[in-house]
């Protein structure tokens, strides 16, 4: 017995494009973004490999090799300053790259714990109504009358210094600012036909919250978990500079702009530059791909 | 019009009540305090009956419904207490440091604004060319340039060009001077900090500029006036700006308030002497009195500039009429 025979046309598919005929495509359309996308890439890539990456110990002091500027080779041997070394002889570079982890694990901590509470508490305040929603959003009301900084601070003269209480510093003032965003838009969602039918099937509370109205906010969700990052890490940055935030020796951005590049800046004019630069790129590159998000998701905004 | 304004003024009590609340419970979760700092700091032997004469001084071993209540009878007496730090009335503490803040917040405001908005008009105007992506860069940069490294390169700035241009370097005066006493030493202690946090925050204002007129520029009315013949130059001056104002009016209004807030980094740079820098000490000597009456005074900031901004509209927008 034979089988009929199976051609498949295949010339009307037009070819699989390779993963860069793609990105550079995203490249000519949203070059912003793109730029935005391709610095968090790096700065992903510094955080996770920096063992790897950096040619020296971020924390080991080595006086022989103090306010070295940048492009020396070692005292000690076998070293070379790419930046410079700071007024403890520690390689520049290397705290840089040691930053980026830093910065990254407040950042994206602090943004997805603080935008994942928000979307939460929002639906719930949106889904539920009455007087859950009245006393929650005068809650709200009052964590929103702090600025962020000032909130911020607030909780580090409760709680101390330290990278895990920078972080609760910087998430507990995130959480109403996204929820009260999310409520916004899951006002709108309760209302469709389908959370009724859902409802009237039987489905639990939270299982509508989860299932049916969470993943229909998503778009602001996503919109505010990007702007946080860039916030979080200018916030980590601050806070670390006011010497109350991550602490020394732990390598990072804010703190290396602290004391000592102010004392040696004119001597030393690589101290405060490098920190600084890191800082900025970063911020610089997750707010562009936070636009770029905004951009894509936010419909009012698609057409102009 | 009047009722609005006052049931909003009243609505402002629950938001201050609560906030005073907030900060005076998290305050007192603390298990550490002032004196366990002031007398047993950096590691050195403290004497237990120190510590607690000072504790019994201060009140701190009241019961904490006593503590809440004497905060709150104090909050609406507008006593703001004695500093546990320097034994200073609060109100000296924090008086004698609000001229200067306050000079800086508006020299900031202003300095934002006139960056803001021609830069957001001729981007909105000339949207899509270099000049507009140009802007659109210079704003996102300011944004995330943190405000106290821009503060760390105009000092460096300072001193390199002045060692440049004068031989000699200089450097802004470190005592505060009224500017009503002596107008040329105020100014050139405070123009460098306003500058460096007003040019941070004129990136928000330049993007709601340009997004405002952007807006307003594709309303019908702008077509009626090109259409008869009207030049460019009095369309996006006249006819398109002031439509456009009323978002910028509202950033600028709440970016003043966010600014008596966000000198706690720029007055660390410039070491200068006011509220955020008192702040910042409060918060590391763990000095609660200090602290909830700062919070305090910048949520009310905070929450009164809101209000303003939002009866603002109203008087400028005929369209806008509250009930």
């Amino acid at each position: 017995m034979t089988y009929p025979e199976i051609t498949i046309e295949t010339d009307e598919l037009p070819p699989r494009k390779t993963i860069l005929q793609r990105s550079l495509s995203l490249a000519r359309k949203q070059p912003l973004g793109f730029a935005g996308g391709l610095v968090v890439l790096a700065m992903l890539f510094m955080g996770i490999f920096a063992p790897w990456l950096a040619p020296f110990d971020p924390e080991q002091a080595n006086f022989a090799d103090m306010l070295v500027p940048p492009g020396s080779t070692s005292e000690m041997g076998g070293g070379f300053f790419l930046l410079g070394t700071d007024q403890f002889g520690r390689d520049l570079f290397s705290r840089i790259i040691y930053g980026a982890r830093t910065a990254l694990l407040v950042g994206f901590t602090a943004a997805i714990v603080g935008s994942c509470s928000g979307l939460a508490l929002g639906v719930a305040s949106a889904y539920f109504g009455g007087y859950f929603d009245l006393i929650l959003q005068r809650i709200i009301d009052v964590f929103m009358a702090f600025p962020l900084i000032i909130m911020a601070l607030a909780i580090v003269a409760i709680f101390g210094t330290g990278t895990d209480k920078v972080i609760m510093a910087i998430t507990i003032p995130f959480i109403p600012r996204c929820a009260r965003v999310v409520r916004s838009s899951a006002l709108a969602v309760r209302e469709m036909p389908y959370v009724d039918a859902a409802r009237s099937i039987g489905y639990s509370s939270a299982r509508i919250i989860f299932r049916h109205i969470a993943p229909n906010v998503v778009a602001p969700f996503l919109i505010m978990l990007t702007a946080f990052l860039g916030e979080a890490i200018l916030l980590e940055a601050s806070l670390s500079y006011l010497g109350l935030g991550v602490q020394e020796p732990t390598p990072a951005w804010g703190l290396m702009l602290q004391g000592g590049a102010e004392e040696y800046a004119e001597s030393a004019i690589w101290v405060p530059i490098f920190p600084g630069l890191a800082i900025t790129v970063a911020v610089f590159g997750f707010n562009l791909f936070g636009d770029a998000v905004r951009d894509a998701l936010d419909p009012r905004l698609r057409s102009q | 019009m009047y009722t609005y304004i006052i049931k909003r003024l009243l609505m402002l009590l629950p938001t201050l009540i609560g906030a005073a609340i907030l900060i005076f419970l998290l305050l007192r979760l603390v298990p550490g305090d002032v004196c366990l700092l002031k007398f047993g700091g950096e590691g050195s032997y403290a004497d237990p009956q120190q510590i607690l004469q000072c504790q019994d001084r201060l009140g701190l071993t009241d019961p904490i419904w006593l503590q809440f209540f004497d905060y709150m009878v104090g909050f609406f007496t507008f006593d703001l207490g004695v500093s546990m730090w320097t034994s200073q009335p609060v109100a000296y503490e924090i008086a004698i440091r609000f001229e200067l803040s306050l000079q800086v917040a508006l020299m900031a405001t202003f300095v934002s604004v006139i960056i803001a908005l021609p830069l957001g008009v001729i981007s909105a105007a000339k949207q899509n060319t270099w000049i507009d992506y140009l802007v659109r860069t210079f704003s996102i940069a300011g944004i995330a340039m943190p405000s106290f490294w821009l503060g760390i390169l105009l000092i460096l700035g300072i001193l390199i060009g002045s060692q440049a241009w004068f031989g000699r370097p200089w450097m802004p005066p470190i005592h505060f001077e009224s500017f009503f006493v002596d107008p040329m030493h105020n100014l050139s202690q405070l123009i460098w900090p306003a500058l460096a946090t007003g040019y941070r925050y004129s990136a928000v204002a330049t993007r709601m500029t340009r997004s405002a007129m952007l807006e307003v520029l594709r309303e019908d009315y702008v077509r009626t006036a090109r259409a008869k013949g009207l030049i460019e130059k009095v369309i996006v001056n006249k006819h398109a700006l002031k439509n456009a104002m009323l978002p910028v009016i509202t950033i600028i209004g709440i970016e003043f308030a966010f600014l008596m807030g966000g000198l706690v980094v720029t007055e660390q740079v410039f070491n200068l002497n006011g509220l955020g820098k008192l702040f910042v000490s409060a918060v590391t000597q763990a000095d609660y009195t200090m602290t909830q009456a700062l919070v305090m005074l910048v949520v009310a900031i905070f929450v009164l500039m809101n209000f303003l901004v939002d009866i603002m509209y109203a008087w400028l927008d005929p369209r806008i009429r509250y009930s």
